[in-house]
């Protein structure tokens, strides 16, 4: 066994720079408790080197390969699963390029580093950050190219992956269109429960504010036809009906019952698209309210869709829904108990409020919804800065802080309702979305996120009532950006909103194309090549030949000839003698220009253009060292024009 | 690859080098159990010894000629490569299937990279001054490459081999040993190469039709020159049939016999003629007159005196069986010596 060759600076360096990028985008993510040991190691181990080209002792080593998985235990709970999992790969990759000291060394932290770079992958499918992680792939293979040899320059090494991976482009896009997809996964798929944000089944006070500076995007939609006015654009997600003092919650036994809610549609039903992105929750959005429950989810009693699947990936679904609708003219008596429930023992003032608008207007729900409504646009200021609330939250609220958003409005109007004996209840969801004219589809953020109240009347079934419109109209108006004024974050301002708001084309492409690209649609590629329903063999035999058809290119270009060496003229010579070869009368390699034009004259006596041109192309070749680049265009354009006809006999004996 | 002496820059370790050792002797075996069937191979399959036959210079690298296998490192990313495909699609994971296929791709398609580092290669001249027997012969190779650069490209022979770039048309120097005087051939050498990313490796055997010529081994601590009175006085005897070359001014010692009268008379001061071998001062080295020793050790004491006589500037003349040099000084002289020498029966061929 040969040893592998001790490794020069450049090498190292380009090997640890390739480590670097394949953990950086884990370190942004890690918990510092591991990343900043990472790191340090990294640092460390680069500045040691510097200093001297000495392997590192076993006693610094093997404490630190103990140290990782503890903190790591520590952190997490245990060493498995896709978090501690991509933490241990990081922590080992790093205590690679520690005892990385020869070629092999070098070669295997790289291999890792690629797996590593991969498994970044496993947490943001996002277009920028799949962009970022193959460009980094020019490093890996730069560093893979400076292992090969001793040189001390870095750019050739990085140019030539970047050329690599440029033309490896082609290939890696068949192989990725064509690549048979499992149907079904092989083993568990990850079933993590990050803290990704977005809409929950729990409602209390602050919860969504951390929902409304986030601007990633929540789901997109196409409307077949033209889409409801902004108003109008309430997308429904969980209703919550039981409220114990400080969270509003839904009953999970009623989640589980799949009452086709009463609805009677008035006016024109709508149809659109969904393309939710991943929420690791079990919700579907529709606009208010819908009239049927997409593939694979049920709708609930009170018209929210649950998928279910948990949504993991980015999910796609037809849906029409009723903007203008009475829902459940009657009332169900366990829905009205429910819509009416209170904790007892809580916001006694909110209570006496309610209860002096009911023996008020004799408990005319319209004004008293009137009344609650006039309360609120009066007092209160639209806020994200919410002050923070006690026990008696909804009395804290309406009496003292006077400041919230979305959920303290929709929460305390809810309460004053079911106070004054008008069944009422809480939905969440979105509201408003941005329009992107070149796509032609509608973004919603999660900064959209909103929460309104539903109040039932008789006579007209459940009401939307958005009390946070009464305080704040551009809300509802302009968007939830447009309403936060002063308190929005910075990188909400208006001017960056409109540009991200037009990039989000090139997501939705990339979630399109990318992302949700599936067995399913998998199936249908070949449809234009008679195939109508493609599977593994066709797909297989279709990837192979056109992954050979690619390779067979690149094959061609690598191994074609060079150039032949020769001027413009010499170029026009050789077409000329090209054209005399199909008529009959090729050039013996021997043969000068003078000696093949008597050759020619005698094939072609009465075509004294030809002699011309051999008279021409001598004088040009042999009379001047630099000839006119006007006379060799003039001699180019006369053989492009020459028409022979084929040769006499006596041309051919020569020849 | 077994048994070879690399060079490479140091840094061997004392603990290292014998770690070699014994991997030497365990490889020994399998090196010969390697030849026998490549023997065989060559043997039942005649296509195979078309490279192993002597070619003319210049020799060019074509797609004939070039061989690609992957390496091992080549198979493990393989496999890799494979864990990696089976996590995406088992997740469902797009985006880490796209970095799969990129970097898949881009490591395969290295292979035509590998190609093109030794396609259109051509070799067009080989040189090697001569050595003495024991040493190393330095073969310098000249490369023409055609179109651009090659890198990382290796020159091995049984007993030798060298990493070098070629930026433009260059040569590469390969030192192999020289263990017996006479001709001796680079031998079957192996040109291969690892780029771009050492997943495959291209190589295309050459064997040149050259040969350089090896000394004979000098004996260490000769004797010195044969130098006796009578064998003086005989040489000087000799001189008068050899040709005139000059005249000089007479300086005491000079023998009467040597002055040109005439021309003396003409000048009116004495002058000398001078003979290619001055008298007095030239030395025979007899093959003959070494009896008793082992012929080899004779060419060795041969070699030994005509590089002493040389650098004593002592004209010197060499008699072989087969051979006689006259006598003569500088550097053409002695390779005629040696070479007659190199080349005496029972050198190599």
């Amino acid at each position: 066994m040969k040893s592998s060759p001790a490794l020069t600076d450049l090498q190292f360096r380009l090997t640890a720079a390739a480590v670097f990028v394949a953990v950086l985008p884990h370190l942004l993510r890690l918990p510092w408790l591991i990343s900043m040991p990472v790191l340090a190691l990294i640092v460390l181990r680069w500045l040691q080197r510097r200093r001297s080209a000495k392997r590192l002792p076993a006693w610094i080593k093997l404490p630190l390969v103990l140290l990782f998985p503890v903190l790591i235990v520590f952190h997490y709970g245990n060493l498995f699963g896709r978090e501690p999992g991509s933490a241990l790969a990081c922590a080992m990759l790093a205590l690679k390029l520690l005892e990385t000291d020869n070629r092999r060394d070098a070669r295997a932290a790289i291999c890792f580093s690629a797996f590593v770079l991969m498994s970044a992958l496993l947490f943001d499918q996002g277009l920028w950050n799949t962009v970022l992680l193959c460009a980094a792939l020019v490093i890996l293979l730069a560093a893979l190219r400076a292992l090969e040899s001793a040189r001390t320059a870095w750019l050739p090494d990085l140019r030539s992956g970047a050329f690599a991976l440029a033309t490896a482009l082609p290939l890696a896009l068949c192989a990725f269109v064509l690549f048979p997809r499992l149907a079904s996964p092989l083993w568990g798929a990850p079933n993590d429960t990050s803290a990704r944000t977005g809409l929950g089944d729990r409602m209390a006070p602050g919860t969504m504010q951390e929902l409304l500076i986030d601007d990633s995007p929540a789901f997109r939609v196409v409307f077949d036809d033209t889409p409801p006015p902004r108003d109008k654009l309430y997308w429904r997600g969980p209703v919550l009906w039981q409220f114990d003092g400080s969270a509003w919650t839904r009953p999970e036994w009623l989640a589980s019952r799949p009452g086709d809610g009463d609805v009677r549609v008035r006016g024109a039903r709508v149809g659109y698209e969904v393309t939710l992105e991943p929420s690791e929750r079990h919700w579907l959005l529709a606009l208010d309210v819908p009239l049927l429950a997409p593939q694979g989810a049920v709708r609930g009693a009170d018209m929210s869709l649950v998928s279910r699947a948990r949504v993991d990936d980015p999910t796609r679904y037809r849906m029409v829904s009723a903007p203008d609708y009475v829902l459940e003219p009657v009332l169900d008596p366990l829905h009205r108990r429910l819509a009416l429930q209170l904790p007892p023992g809580f916001d006694p003032r909110s209570h006496a409020l309610a209860q002096r608008w009911h023996d008020e207007f004799n408990g005319d729900p319209n004004r008293i919804i009137d009344a609650a409504l006039d309360m609120i646009r009066g007092e209160f200021t639209y806020t994200l800065n919410a002050p923070l609330l006690g026990r008696d939250s909804v009395d804290d609220f309406l009496f003292d802080t006077k400041r919230g958003f979305c959920e303290h409005f929709s929460s305390a109007f809810t309460f004053l309702m079911r106070a004054a004996g008008i069944p009422a209840r809480v939905v969440t969801g979105y509201q408003g979305g941005y329009f992107n004219r070149l796509g032609n589809y509608w973004v919603v953020r999660q900064s959209d996120a909103h929460a309104w109240s539903e109040v039932w009347l008789q006579g007209r079934g459940w009401v939307r009532v958005d009390p946070t419109a009464a305080v704040s109209p551009q809300r509802v108006q302009a968007g939830a950006r447009a309403a936060a004024g002063a308190s929005a974050p910075w990188y909400q301002a208006d001017w960056l909103m409109a540009i991200r708001n037009r990039m989000d084309l090139v997501n939705r492409f990339w979630n399109d194309a990318i992302v949700q690209f599936n067995a399913l649609r998998q199936q249908s590629l070949l449809t234009p090549f008679g195939v109508d329903k493609a599977e593994y063999p066709q797909l297989m035999l279709a990837m192979l030949v056109a992954g050979s058809l690619l390779l067979g290119l690149f094959a061609w270009w690598v191994m074609r000839a060079p150039k032949p060496a020769g001027d413009a003229l010499d170029a026009a010579y050789a077409r000329l003698c090209r054209k005399l070869a199909r008529a009959g009368a090729a050039r013996d390699p021997a043969e000068g220009p003078l000696t093949l034009a008597m050759r020619v004259a005698a094939a072609w006596p009465s075509q004294h253009d030809l002699q011309d041109l051999f008279a021409h192309y001598v004088g040009l070749r042999y009379a001047h060292a630099l000839p006119d680049p006007e006379r060799i265009q003039n001699f180019t354009r006369a053989v492009a024009a020459l028409r022979l006809p084929a040769a006499t006999q006596t041309a051919r004996q020569s020849s | 690859m077994h048994g070879s002496i690399l060079e490479r820059p140091g840094r061997i370790s004392g603990k290292r080098r014998g770690a070699t050792l014994t991997g030497t002797a365990a490889s020994a075996i399998r090196t010969s159990l390697r030849d026998r069937l490549f023997e065989y191979a060559e043997r039942r399959l005649p296509a195979l010894t078309r490279l192993k036959r002597v070619e003319s210079l210049p020799i060019r690298l074509d797609r004939h000629r070039i061989y690609v296998l992957p390496t091992r490192f080549g198979l493990m990313l393989s496999l890799l490569l494979l864990v990696m495909l089976l996590g995406a699609l088992n997740y469902n994971n797009n985006p880490a299937l796209l970095l799969t296929c990129l970097f898949a791709a881009a490591a395969y398609q290295s292979v035509f990279a590998a190609f093109a580092t030794l396609n259109r290669l051509e070799i067009a001249a080989l040189r090697a001054e001569p050595c003495h027997a024991g040493g190393e012969l330095e073969f310098s190779i000249h490369f023409h490459i055609a179109t651009r650069p090659r890198h990382s490209l290796r020159l091995r022979a049984t007993e030798a081999e060298i990493a070098f770039d070629l930026d433009r048309d260059g040569a590469a120097t390969l030192r192999i040993p020289a263990p017996q005087r006479g001709w001796q051939r680079p031998g079957r050498l192996r040109l291969c190469s690892e780029y771009p990313f050492g997943l495959f490796e291209v190589w295309s055997w050459v064997n040149p039709e050259f040969a350089a010529l090896v000394y004979p081994r000098l004996e260490e601590n000769p004797p010195p020159l044969p130098r006796s009175g009578a064998q003086a006085y005989q040489l000087a005897d000799r001189c008068s049939g050899d040709e005139l070359a000059a005249l000089r001014e007479y300086q005491t010692g000079d023998p009467p016999r040597a002055i040109a009268w005439k021309a003396s008379a003409r000048r009116g001061e004495l002058l000398v003629k001078e003979f290619e071998t001055p008298h007095g001062q030239e030395i025979m080295l007899d093959f003959a007159t070494l009896r008793g020793l082992p012929n080899e050790d004779r060419i060795a004491r041969l070699a030994a005196w005509v590089c002493l006589a040389e650098t004593a500037r002592l004209p010197y003349a060499l008699a072989l069986p087969q051979t006689r040099i006259d006598a003569g000084l500088g550097a053409e002289h002695r390779h005629a010596c040696l070479r007659a020498l190199a080349l005496a029966p029972g050198a190599a061929s």
